[in-house]
Order: C-alpha cells, then structure tokens, then sequence
C-alpha cells in the first residue's frame, strides 16, 4: 500500500462523516434564506436565496403565528437563562456536596453519598408528578426559579467531581492543615482551581443539557413569554390551524444551535489549557 | 529553637498497635534520624508528632508544651513530604509564600523571607514556574523553601529524597544537612535508606515493627548494634548474621571455631554477627569461603561466599586488588572484639 493512499484513506473517511453531518445543517440554512413558497417548491434549490435578513429578523423580533407571535430572541433569552442557571446551580451545589463526602469524616458519610447517589436512578421523568405538585404549591409555575431548580438538584456532578477529588492526594491536604488553611480555604483556594478542567467540560455538558429540556418546561410553563426556544421550535411546526412557516422555523433552528456552539468554543480552550497543565 | 520530647507514645488502629510506646527527646538544633524497614510505623510516629495522625496514648512535647491537643497549624512545625505536595496550581513563590498567608503575614515581609529562602536554595530564577515546569530535585528544594520560610520550631521530613534519582539523593543529603545545621532547627527526619540515615543523624533511631530498637549516635549503633535487627541494617552491606553456639573458648559457626568475647554458656544457641568489612583475609584463617559471586565496587570487592564450601552464604569486603576465582575457596579470619554475639529467639545482645 502506497504511503499516499494510506493519508488519503482517512481523509476520505473524515470527509465523507462531515458532509453526512453538515448537510442537513446547510439544507436548514438554505431554506432559511428562502420565500416559503420557494422551500414548498420540489426539488427545493440548494443555493441560498435573497430572504436571509428579513427571516431572520421577522423570526427574532416578531416569532410566527403559532407561537402567538412570540419574539425567537425571547424563547432565546428564556432557553439562555434556564441552561446558565441548570449548569451554575448545578456546579455550585454539586462541588461542597462533594467537598463533603471526600474530605470529611461525619456520622452517615456513606449513607449521604449512597443517597446522592440513587437519585441517579431517578430521572426528571419518573419523578415529575411529585415534583410538578411541590413546583406549584410553592407557586413557581411560570417563573425561572420553578424551571430551574427541580432541574438543579441531581447527582451526576457531585459524583464526577467525588471522583476527581478522591485523585487529590492525601499530603496535598495535609500540607495544607499545616500551613494553616482551613477546610474552606483549602476548597477555595486548592480544590478549587485544581478542579478548572473538569467545572468547564461539566459546564459544557449542563448547559447543553439545560438548553435541550423538553418535557419539564413544557409543563411548568404555561404563559407565552416563559417559552424556552426548544418548545417555541416544537410549537412553530403546524398544528393544523395555520401553515407551517418553514422559513422561520429553519431561522430559528439555526440560532438555537448557536449559544450552546458558543458555550462549547468558548469552553474548549479553557479544558485544552487545564489538560496540559494537569500533565505531570 | 526548641525541643521536642516524646514520651511513651503509642499507636493504635483498633485492636492493632503500630507503634509501641517510644521515648525519646530530641535536643535543640538536633537532627534525629527514625530508620526503618517500610511499615515499621516510623511515618506514623512523624505523622503524630506533625498532628496528622493523633496520639492513642503517651505525649508529645515541643519545648516542654504537651501538643497531643493541638492543631498542625499551631504546633509551629513544617514538614517536608515524600511526593513534595506542592500546590500544583500555584507558582513556586506562592507555594512558599501560602503558609505566610495564611498567618495574616504583611506582604513586604512574605516576600522578603520567600526571597530569602529562595537564595539559600538557588531558586531566585524559578520563582515564576509551576511545580509541574521543575525538576524532581528542584520540586524537592521548593519543599524545602517551603518549610524554611515559615522558620518553625521543628522540621520533619517523611522520606524527603526517596522520589529522587540515586545521583542526586545524594547531592541533596548533603544540602540538607548543610542547610540544617545553618539553621540550626531542631528535625525529626524519617527514612528507610540506612545510609541516608547514618549520614544525616546526630542520633538514630531504630525502628522494628513499632518498637524502637535502640537509639544513639550512628557510630555507636554501628560499633555496638543493641539486637541483630540493628545489626544487620545499619551498615552496608549489612552484617552477616549466621547461626551458631557458645563453645569453649569461643563460638561454633558450621564447624568453624572463631574467638568472641561473650557470655560462657557452652552449648548455647546464638546468632553471630559479622561484618563483611571485618572480615581479613589470612591463609590460615577459621573461616573457609568458596567464592561464588564477585561485586566490584573499584576501590573494594564485595565477595559472596559459602562457609565451607556449602554452607550458609557470607560477603566479605576485599581489597579491590584481589581477583579471585569463583569456585575458589579464600580463608578469613576476624577479631575478637569484632565479633557480636546475639540471643538467638530475643535478638538482643549478649554482653
């Protein structure tokens, strides 16, 4: 076998998997450049038209009629709010609880941990008739704090981040008992940015979990102006009543897609950066 | 300037003692050396003396304060650690400059000592690098920076050089005790490299399974090993240890008859200690060795031998002039005084 096929293989194979992935994307950019008459049209064209500003901003500023006209850069601002606050909340609860369970020596350590731990086996879905009845006796239906927090609380980070502190070594923590940092110092100023490389990727992995949620903003809103793009999405695609706005629906396909690339870029660096520092 | 006093201190995990009881009183500006086989309990002493571990029973002084009670932070101790537990994600100065910190030091004065240090050391140029851009002797000598600039009572070192290669070990054993007796301050130092150990201390201390075996200056442990433990691992290669029994006039080691001081109990059973650099070559010597092994060390040969040709195996220092011929059988002799003599079921010395 030729030194020349060998590098040709394998980029014939990467190309090949981008274009499968790529071109649904391209075909969704293209008919949000279009008229929808034009998408409508078979064979739709493959080259994008003159429309792109004007859907746009008519799916931004002004939303379809199905969405009762729900501007997309609100449902934006609701997805944004509700995925920061799912992956900060749950970063923020899950590194004490996890502080907690590795470095301390309390009465029920290993009972607190097993509990964590199980409601792993619990997802939103079993789970959502009881937490649907305490979101709304608490009156926080159609309000970001019912969409957040039940969402919040789960083990899936706590767990990770009891793994990686169990790698911190044992002298490490005793170094710092006899310098004289306390157990909060200790956690703010050692576990902490020890912990960098693994709060970005969580980050990453939360927020696009958080801007994906279906099922539980569906329920717990109700009013227009608490839709999350996901639901607004989902509602703009025909019900019967009026057609469906192709055009728009595209537009505001592509810009869901944008915050989480964002966050992923944005992130990318920051775990790139930790991975090579953490080499030892 | 402190001392640091140990009083019958003892440890237990459960129903399981490690540590039996130890006493022992380092003085001011002292270097004691705890040495031991891996699981003797030696870290576990330096650990509960550090506050890391606490004291089941007995007590802990630092200049005649007890500080079974007292936290790590407040015993005014530093401690150097085997993988260094330097904070990864710190530079060296802050590294050095952190225990400062966290006693609410005036930053003027962090950086003064932390650049005082770091010129004792030879780390001025490395002040801006990460643990993870050093090497292994520089990440030691952070460590090292890192208990020098809090100027504490007492250092404690847990195996500080075992992560380093064997060239540089012993470079920094040298620095070490160097830098220890500029400063003066009072170290309780464990290790399991007996060599490192009889090179640093002002006094040893044996350790046993949890029982201190004996303690004293290294020359005298080495001259006067207190039970064949202390015998056979201070010195190197370690001394040979044979069985044997108190006969007239001397002892019986597998047919050889050799002159000893020693109690005269004829017939007894006991252990025999030799040392492989006492051992002389004589022609008409007691103790026939059939060479089976040479290690050449240069200046000295160290010989592996079998007593009388299949007995039990014994090294023999020899001049490194000598070449002899595996297969060939070379005569020994050894002094009276040189010979040691051990109860063969308690180990301990006799006379």
């Amino acid at each position: 076998m030729s030194a020349r096929r060998v590098v040709w293989i394998p980029h014939a194979v990467l190309l090949a998997g981008l274009g499968l992935v790529l071109f649904p994307i391209y075909v969704a950019f293209v008919a949000s450049s279009l008229t929808l008459r034009d998408i409508l049209d078979t064979p739709m064209t493959l080259v994008p038209g003159p429309e792109i500003f004007a859907n746009y901003r008519n799916a931004l500023s002004a939303g379809t009629i199905s969405t009762s006209g729900q501007p997309v850069a609100a449902m934006l601002l609701n997805s944004l709010v509700m995925a920061l606050a799912i992956a900060i909340g749950k970063i923020a609860i899950s590194l004490p609880s996890a502080y907690a369970v590795v470095f301390f020596r309390f009465p029920l350590r290993r009972v607190c941990f097993w509990a964590i731990f199980v409601t792993l086996m619990l997802p939103v879905e079993v789970r959502i008739i009881p937490t649907y009845k305490i979101v709304a006796d608490l009156g926080l239906i159609d309000r970001y704090a019912g969409l957040t927090l039940p969402l919040v609380a789960s083990a899936t980070a706590t767990l990770l981040f009891r793994q990686f502190f169990l790698t911190i070594p044992d002298e490490l923590v005793e170094a710092a008992k006899i310098d004289g940092a306390g157990p909060w110092r200790f956690f703010v100023d050692t576990v902490v940015p020890l912990s960098r490389t693994n709060i970005a990727a969580l980050f990453v992995i939360l927020f696009i979990y958080g801007w994906n949620q279906y099922l539980w903003p569906l329920l717990v809103t109700n009013s227009p102006t608490m839709t999350t793009i996901v639901i607004g999405i989902r509602q703009m695609i025909g019900n019967g009543d009026a057609q469906t706005a192709w055009h728009l629906v595209m537009a505001t396909a592509l810009l869901a897609m944008l915050p989480p690339i964002a966050v992923v870029l944005a992130m990318q660096r920051w775990f790139v950066a930790g991975l090579v520092e953490s080499e030892k | 300037m402190a001392t640091l006093t140990l009083d019958a201190v003892r440890k237990s995990y459960g129903e399981r003692e490690v540590v039996h009881g130890i006493t022992c009183a380092v003085a001011d500006g002292e270097l004691v050396v705890v040495v031991g086989p891996s699981g003797c309990g030696k870290s576990t002493l330096l650990r509960m003396v550090a506050g890391l571990e606490p004291v089941t029973s007995g007590t802990v002084s630092i200049d005649g304060r007890v500080v079974n009670a007292v936290e790590p932070k407040d015993r005014d101790i530093a401690m150097v650690f085997q993988n260094y537990a330097l904070y990864p994600h710190m530079s060296v100065y802050d590294n050095m400059a952190y225990g400062l910190k966290m006693r609410k030091m005036g930053r003027a004065e962090i950086r003064e000592r932390v650049e005082r240090a770091a010129a004792i050391l030879q780390l001025g140029e490395l002040l801006g690098r990460k643990p993870r851009q050093l090497s292994g002797g520089q990440r030691q000598r952070v460590a090292m920076g890192r208990a020098i600039v809090r100027d504490p009572k007492i250092f404690l070192f847990d195996e500080p050089l075992s992560n380093l290669d064997a060239q540089l070990r012993v470079q920094m054993r040298v620095e070490i005790k160097l830098l220890q007796q500029e400063l003066g301050t009072t170290s309780l130092y464990v290790t399991h490299d007996q060599v490192e150990a009889m090179t640093l201390a002002d006094r040893l201390i044996v350790m046993n399974a949890g029982a201190a075996d004996q303690v004293g200056p290294p020359l005298a442990l080495y001259e006067r090993p207190a039970t064949a433990f202390v015998a056979g691992f201070i010195g190197s290669p370690g001394m040979n240890l044979l069985h044997g029994e108190i006969a007239e006039g001397g002892v019986a080691v597998d047919g050889a008859m050799l002159a000893a001081n020693g109690p005269r109990q004829a017939g007894r059973a006991i252990l025999v200690g030799l040392r492989p650099e006492h051992m002389e070559l004589a022609p008409d010597g007691p103790l026939p060795l059939r060479v089976e092994l040479l290690e050449r060390l240069g200046a000295d040969t160290i010989l592996h031998g079998r007593l009388g040709g299949n007995g039990p195996v014994m090294k023999a220092r020899v001049p490194g002039t000598i070449e002899p011929t595996p297969g060939e059988t070379l005569h020994f002799t050894i002094r009276r005084e040189r010979v040691h003599l051990f109860d063969r079921d308690s180990g301990r010395r006799l006379a």
